[in-house]
């Protein structure tokens, strides 16, 4: 029981991680915590539906044009909104970003309605194989591999390719980014296609788990969000971590105490960690100067 | 003229004899008005005064002390039930009720404050966001709330005389929400008010000034909480039953955009704030800056798509 819990946990986990990663990386180059993260992966979880169903493409095919769809989606998103705002405060930064919500969850509820759909998945949630005392399904194992395989190319990009270093460089410091001769919009508009993209990718994964509607992504997100903020907003490591470990606790929590009160945890830990340390449990502390 | 010359005529509350026919008028106007409109607009009006207050309590909070909640849809959720259940289970008369419901909501606040004492920005925002959903994810799945199926409310009524129509309804949410509005206004020009105004400049030099940051931060949570606690209970009465997906999410979400809308540390602002948008007036926001102007045109065109999803 304990360790299925876990095991379940950590796949749960990964789905937490990735939308926090997809967070975390346009928190840590712009500052803006992205609340339309989730409606963007739903819209783009429903491209790839459409592709795959209306269509009748292959998986590969519409998996990748999902993604496609989803980086142009972001990158217009910033382009179009974000963009514009004159000398945003973060409460305003805040409002623009639950716009995006807004207006995407309404697209996708006249485009597609608020019918529950089923994505077909080349991977089966049902066939499992036993590890132990636990058994996962194949559906868990892809994700745990694929959230596993892009962390592992994120961290490559941001250490090694030159355009990882100019995001980290136009973060610390955008002014400083720009005389060096980064053309600091064009790693926003970068940064944003590599989050939403990411954030498609949690969509896919999710939707056989539960079912393709609007709603698909409203928990994940919240849940990603303070996972994000469990690890640490500026890390992305942290995030990652956090995500995992919200899933165990979360599942733990549900199979031990109380199963109808296991998605209210979550918000229980993050104000705990909050409160004791604020800027998460892996990240450094900026202390702000007046 | 405009000169003022001691602390009185400072925080008077309207400086000129033109101000006083002005607000004379507006109390006669909307003493007039549940005689001449037809009951649509009465019930429109209700609305609009329970979201009012809402908003300046909001506003107390967003735009005066600067700190952020997306929560407000929880001590919105907290107003209504704490009243229904004390005038159901209790069977206190309704304005005892709907004002301990009040306190019952400026307590949570408090608590919501307590973390924010060490929080602000993003974190701050996901914090009230975790608690708005917490409400709503408990009230659903206790029986004593009824649960998903919502529970009725009953009719205020003083004695034996029954408030039932919106005509009746009326004359006690504007009145309440008029006093509210005055005593929020009042409070800004307070030490209350101008040390909640300090904090949101810059709280540590408030604090070295000797503004006392853990009173005043709490309070103002609290305040805010209490506001629109008062107004859950209103909306109780309002729409005669309550669920836990009255107050979702995005209600919070419209709340804060009503605060923004209408202008952040502006009570006359969250005033327009509301009623601007319910009468669909674009035009006149064509010279507001941009931002503005797309917040509200964002609204506008999401308004019918989303109460549609919901009704589906």
């Amino acid at each position: 029981m304990f360790f299925q819990l876990i095991v379940s946990g950590i796949s749960f986990g990964s789905l937490y991680a990735l939308v926090a990663l997809a967070m975390v990386i346009i928190y840590k180059t712009s500052e803006v915590p992205n609340f339309g993260q989730g409606e963007m992966s739903m819209l783009s979880t429903f491209v790839a539906y459409t592709l795959l169903v209306t269509h009748g493409h292959s998986f590969a095919v519409s998996f990748i044009g999902a993604l496609l769809f989803a980086a142009i989606l972001g990158i217009f998103l910033e382009f179009v909104f974000l963009r514009r705002a004159k000398d945003p405060n973060i409460l305003s930064l805040i409002l623009i970003t639950l716009g995006f919500q807004m207006i995407l969850y309404g697209l996708a509820s006249w485009k597609w309605g608020a019918d529950q759909r089923d994505l077909p998945f080349p991977v089966s949630d049902f066939d499992v194989i036993n590890l132990g005392p636990a058994v996962i399904s194949y559906l868990n194992i892809a994700t745990l591999l694929i959230t596993l395989i892009l962390m592992l190319l994120l961290f490559v990009f941001f250490k090694y390719t030159k355009i990882g270093v100019a995001m980290k460089a136009t973060q610390q410091n955008a002014m400083a980014a720009r005389i060096n001769g980064i053309r600091t919009n064009r790693i926003l508009s970068i940064t944003w296609a590599m989050s939403s993209a990411i954030g498609a990718v949690a969509g896919i994964l999710l939707a056989p788990i539960a079912t393709l509607d609007p709603n698909l992504m409203l928990d994940p997100l919240l849940k990603g969000f303070a996972a994000a903020v469990l690890g640490g907003m500026t890390t992305l490591v942290g995030a990652a971590l956090g995500g995992y470990m919200l899933g165990v606790i979360e599942n733990l929590f549900g199979g031990y105490i109380s199963l109808e009160f296991k998605s209210v945890v979550a918000f229980g830990i993050i104000v705990l960690v909050l409160c004791f340390k604020p800027s998460g449990l892996f990240a450094k502390h900026y202390v702000r100067k007046v | 003229m405009d000169m003022k010359r001691d602390y009185y005529e400072d925080i008077q509350l309207l400086d000129s004899k033109v101000l006083w026919f002005w607000f004379l008028m507006l109390i006669a106007s909307l003493i007039v008005f549940p005689f001449l409109a037809p009951n649509y607009y009465i019930y429109m009006a209700n609305y609009m005064a329970i979201h009012v207050i809402v908003t300046v309590g909001l506003n107390i909070l967003v735009g005066y002390t600067g700190q952020i909640s997306l929560g407000h849809a929880g001590f919105f959720a907290i107003g209504a039930y704490g009243t229904v259940l004390l005038m159901t289970v209790l069977h206190l008369p309704f304005l005892l009720a709907i004002l301990l419901a009040g306190f019952i909501a400026a307590f949570f606040g408090f608590i919501l404050g307590l973390p924010a004492l060490r929080l602000e920005g993003p974190y701050l925002a996901i914090a009230t966001l975790g608690f708005g959903m917490a409400i709503t994810q408990v009230i659903g799945r206790w029986q004593v709330f009824g649960g998903r199926m919502g529970m009725e409310a009953p009719s205020p009524s003083f004695g034996a005389y029954v408030l039932e129509s919106d005509r009746q309804l009326y004359f006690l949410i504007v009145t309440i929400a008029f006093l509210l509005v005055l005593a929020a206004r009042n409070l800004m020009k307070t030490r209350v008010g101008r040390a909640f105004i300090a904090i949101r400049d810059s709280d540590i030099a408030a604090e070295t000034m000797g503004v006392n940051l853990t009173f005043y931060k709490t309070l103002a949570f609290a305040v805010s909480a209490f506001y629109a606690g008062i107004a859950g209970g209103l909306m109780a009465f309002l729409l005669g039953f309550i669920n836990p997906s009255t107050f979702n999410f995005i209600l919070s979400i419209y709340f804060l955009a009503f605060v923004i809308v209408g202008g952040l540390g502006s009570i006359f602002g969250s005033i327009t704030g509301i009623t601007v948008p319910w009468e669909h007036i674009d035009n006149v926001f064509r010279e507001v800056d941009e931002y503005y102007r797309t917040s509200q045109y964002r609204k506008h065109n999401i308004r019918p798509d989303c109460y549609s999803a919901r009704c589906v």
